[in-house]
C-alpha cells in the first residue's frame, strides 16, 4: 500500500469506501428476488449491483441482457467504436507474477525508437481505425515519460483519440501527456484486494496499491478527458473485483460528472513461460454476467471488449453490453511494420480478426462500426 | 384556415417547411439515407466527432446534399470547447447552422445553460445560426435570446430515454414567453408525444434514439414525419377547448340583468 518516492498523494477517502463497501460484499446473502428486484429498478444502486453480480443472478443471464441491452441502445444506438492498441515498449520494472512482460520473465524485449513508432502508427492509419491506445510496460524512468509524450504527438496526429494505458503517473505528468495529444487514460488496477495484489505484485513500482488506485483520479485532475477502470477477472474473487471496478468508476464519475468513464473486463491469459496462467472459475458466462451487470449499473459508460476472448463472444457481448472493440490487434512490440526485431507478447490473444474483419462482422449484426468519435480539443 | 403548405419553420431567415429535425448518431449508416427521405427531415444534426474526414463510412457521405446539415458541439463542455468545435464544423464545409452542445455530466448528459449562454453569444457574433440545446428555464430562454440564438432547444426529458414531455409544463412557458422557435430536443420517444409537443405550439421537434433504435427505422421515421405534421396542423386550426364544467343552458348569472 505504501508510496514510492516521487508518488503524489492525494486523498484517500474514494479508496477506503471502495476497499470497504469490497470488504462487506457478501454475495452469497443475494436471492433471486433480489436479482428480480434489482433489473426492475429504473437505476439500479449499489445494493441492486451486489445482487446482479452474485451467483444468483447467473439464472438470469436472458433477463440481464435484455436489460443491458435497453441501457446500451439509450446512450449508444448503433453505434460500436473500434480503436487498436499499440504496444511501444515491453520494458519493465514491475515483478507481477501473471503477466508476460514482467521483469523478471525471460522474453524478448524491445523498445521502439520513435520513427518506428511513427511507421507502425501510419501502418495502423492505413486501416482506417482513428483511435489508438499507446501501450508500455512499467518501466517508470523518467526519460520514458518524454518518450511516451513524443509517441503521443505522432499518434495525434494520424489519430483522432489517443489514449494511453501505461505506468501511473503524477497529475503534472498526465498534463504534460494530455499537451501531448492523449484525452484518455486506462490504469488497470488488476485486483481490488490489497492482501491478493501484494501477494502478485512482488517487485517494481507497481507494488504500490494505493498510488495505482488514484491514477484515475490523478488523469482527471491532470485535464484528461477519459479514464478507464478494470479489474483482471481471475486474480482475485471476480465478482468482488467486478463490483470494486463497477464502484469505483461510478464514484470517480460522482466526483467529476464530466469525466467519460470506460470499464474493461479483462480475463487473465497465459503468457510466455506463463502457460500455467488461466482466468480459473471466471468462464464465459460469469464474464457475460460481470460485463451486463457494469452495463446495466453504468449505463453511460464505454465498456471495452478485449482480444483475449473469442470471436464468438466479442460477437455476441457487442449486440449486449460492450461498446468498444479493439481490431487487428498485436500485444508483441514492432508487430505492425517490417522492422526486424519484435518485443514478444504481453499474454496470448484469442481474436486475430483483422480490422476489415471486424468491421464487417459488425455491420452484419446491423451494428454500425465507428471509426472516430472524439475531437481534442 | 392556414393552409400548411404556406407554413414555414423560419431560423435567421432559412426557411424550412419540415418541422422534423432528424438526428443522426444513434443510426446505422446505411439506414440514415432512407430514414432522412422517410421522415422528409430537411434538417438532420450531426456529431462533429463522428466525422471522419477522409475516411471510410464518413457520416458526410450519408446525408443528401440538399440537406441542411445541424453540426452539434457534443463533447464540449464548456463554452470554448464548443465554439472551437463549431468553427472546426465550418471548415469542413458544414455551413453556418450550429447546435449547441454544452455538456458537463457524462451520465445524464443534461446540458449546462451557463456555458450555453455563453457559447451561444460568442457563436452568434461570429455569423453562425446557432441552435442551443437548453434545460428549459424561462430566464435563461431570454438570455439566449439576448444572445443572438435563432430558436431554443429544451429537452422534453433526458436524452436518450424516450419518456415524452416531463418538462411539458416549463415548455409550455417558453412556448408563451419566447418570440423564438421552441423546438423540443431529447427524450421524445413515441410518434403521439412528438404529435403533443406540436400541438402545443412547438416550432419543431428533434429526435434520434426513438427511431433510430425502434423495430423498422423507416417505419417509425415516416410516422414521426406523419404525427408532427398532424400535431402541426392541429396547432394551426385551434384545439377545441377541453373543459371539465357543464355548460348551463340558461346562464347562471341570467338573474343579474
Amino acid at each position: 500500500m505504501s508510496y514510492m518516492e516521487g508518488m503524489q498523494r492525494i486523498d484517500e477517502s474514494l479508496m477506503k469506501r471502495v476497499l470497504s463497501l469490497r470488504e462487506s460484499y457478501e454475495y452469497k446473502r443475494y436471492g433471486k428476488a433480489d436479482v428480480a428486484r434489482a433489473l426492475k429498478m429504473q437505476r439500479v444502486d449499489i445494493e441492486g449491483l451486489r445482487a446482479l453480480l452474485s451467483p444468483a443472478a447467473g439464472d438470469f443471464l436472458e433477463e440481464m441482457a435484455a436489460r443491458a441491452q435497453s441501457d446500451m441502445k439509450r446512450y449508444f444506438g448503433n453505434s460500436i467504436e473500434l480503436f487498436t492498441p499499440l504496444y511501444i515498449s515491453n520494458f519493465c520494472d514491475s515483478n507481477c507474477v501473471y503477466c508476460g512482460f514482467s521483469s523478471h520473465n525471460k522474453i524478448s524485449r524491445l523498445r521502439l525508437k520513435i520513427d518506428e513508432v511513427k511507421t507502425e502508427l501510419e501502418n495502423i492509419a492505413k486501416s482506417g481505425l482513428k483511435d489508438v491506445l499507446i501501450l508500455t510496460g512499467e518501466s517508470a524512468k523518467k526519460r520514458d515519460l518524454s518518450y511516451i509524450g513524443e509517441a503521443c504527438k505522432e499518434a495525434s496526429r494520424l489519430f483522432s483519440n489517443v489514449g494511453v494505458e501505461i505506468y501511473p503517473l503524477n497529475s503534472d505528468e498526465y498534463t504534460y501527456l494530455h499537451e501531448c495529444g492523449v484525452d484518455y487514460v486506462i490504469v488497470f488496477q488488476e485486483t481490488y484486494s490489497p492482501e491478493k495484489y501484494a501477494q502478485v505484485h512482488i517487485g517494481g513500482q507497481k507494488m504500490s496499491f494505493a498510488y495505482r488506485f488514484n491514477a484515475q483520479e490523478r488523469a482527471l485532475m491532470g485535464g484528461m478527458r477519459s479514464v478507464g477502470f478494470a479489474a483482471l477477472l481471475g486474480l482475485d474473487d471476480f465478482r468482488k473485483d467486478a463490483f470494486a471496478t463497477a464502484i469505483h468508476a461510478n464514484f470517480i464519475q460522482q466526483k467529476y460528472p464530466h469525466a467519460e468513464i470506460a470499464i474493461s473486463c479483462p480475463r487473465l491469459r497465459p503468457a510466455k513461460n506463463k502457460s500455467e496462467v488461466n482466468a480459473g472459475e471466471v468462464d464465459e458466462r460469469s464474464l457475460f454476467q460481470v460485463i451486463c451487470a457494469y452495463r446495466i449499473f453504468l449505463p453511460f459508460a464505454n465498456i471495452t471488449i478485449s482480444t483475449r476472448e473469442s470471436a464468438k463472444f466479442r460477437n455476441g457481448i457487442i449486440k449486449v453490453a460492450a461498446s468498444k472493440i479493439s481490431a487487428g490487434v498485436s500485444v508483441g512490440v514492432g508487430t505492425h511494420s517490417d522492422a526486424g526485431k519484435k518485443g514478444d507478447e504481453q499474454f496470448e490473444i484469442d481474436d486475430t480478426r483483422g480490422v476489415n474483419e471486424i468491421y464487417t462482422d459488425i455491420r452484419a449484426l446491423n451494428l454500425q462500426p465507428v471509426m472516430s468519435n472524439h475531437i481534442y480539443v | 384556415m392556414m393552409d400548411i403548405n404556406d407554413d414555414f419553420l423560419e431560423l435567421s431567415g432559412h426557411k424550412f417547411s419540415s418541422r422534423f429535425i432528424l438526428g443522426s448518431g444513434k443510426f446505422s449508416l446505411s439506414l440514415l439515407e432512407a430514414a432522412i427521405k422517410d421522415a422528409k427531415a430537411q434538417i438532420v444534426t450531426l456529431a462533429l466527432r463522428r466525422v471522419n474526414d477522409g475516411g471510410s463510412e464518413n457520416i458526410l457521405d450519408f446525408i443528401p446534399k440538399d440537406i441542411t446539415i445541424l453540426p452539434n458541439t457534443s463533447g464540449a463542455r464548456n463554452a470554448d470547447e464548443a465554439v472551437r468545435i463549431a468553427k472546426l464544423a465550418r471548415e469542413l464545409g458544414c455551413g453556418d447552422f450550429v447546435k449547441v452542445e454544452c455538456i458537463k455530466d457524462s451520465r445524464y448528459l443534461l446540458p449546462d445553460n451557463y456555458e450555453t449562454i455563453k457559447a451561444t453569444e460568442k457563436l452568434a457574433n461570429l455569423g453562425f445560426v446557432v441552435m442551443p440545446y437548453m434545460y428549459p428555464d424561462l430566464n435563461v430562454a431570454r438570455d439566449l435570446v439576448n444572445a443572438g440564438a435563432a430558436c431554443v432547444m429544451p429537452l422534453g426529458a433526458p436524452i436518450g430515454t424516450n419518456k415524452g414531455l416531463a418538462t411539458r409544463e416549463f415548455i409550455k412557458i417558453l412556448i408563451d414567453e419566447i418570440d423564438l422557435p421552441v423546438i423540443v430536443d431529447a427524450g421524445i420517444g413515441s410518434p403521439s408525444q412528438a404529435c403533443e409537443a406540436m400541438q402545443m405550439g412547438c416550432a419543431a421537434v428533434m429526435a434520434n434514439t426513438a427511431i433510430a433504435t425502434s423495430g423498422d427505422v423507416r417505419a417509425m421515421a415516416k410516422a414521426f414525419a406523419l404525427s408532427i405534421e398532424a400535431g402541426r396542423l392541429a396547432y394551426l386550426a385551434g384545439l377545441g377547448e377541453v373543459s371539465e364544467i357543464a355548460r348551463a343552458s340558461s346562464p347562471l348569472s341570467g338573474f343579474l340583468e
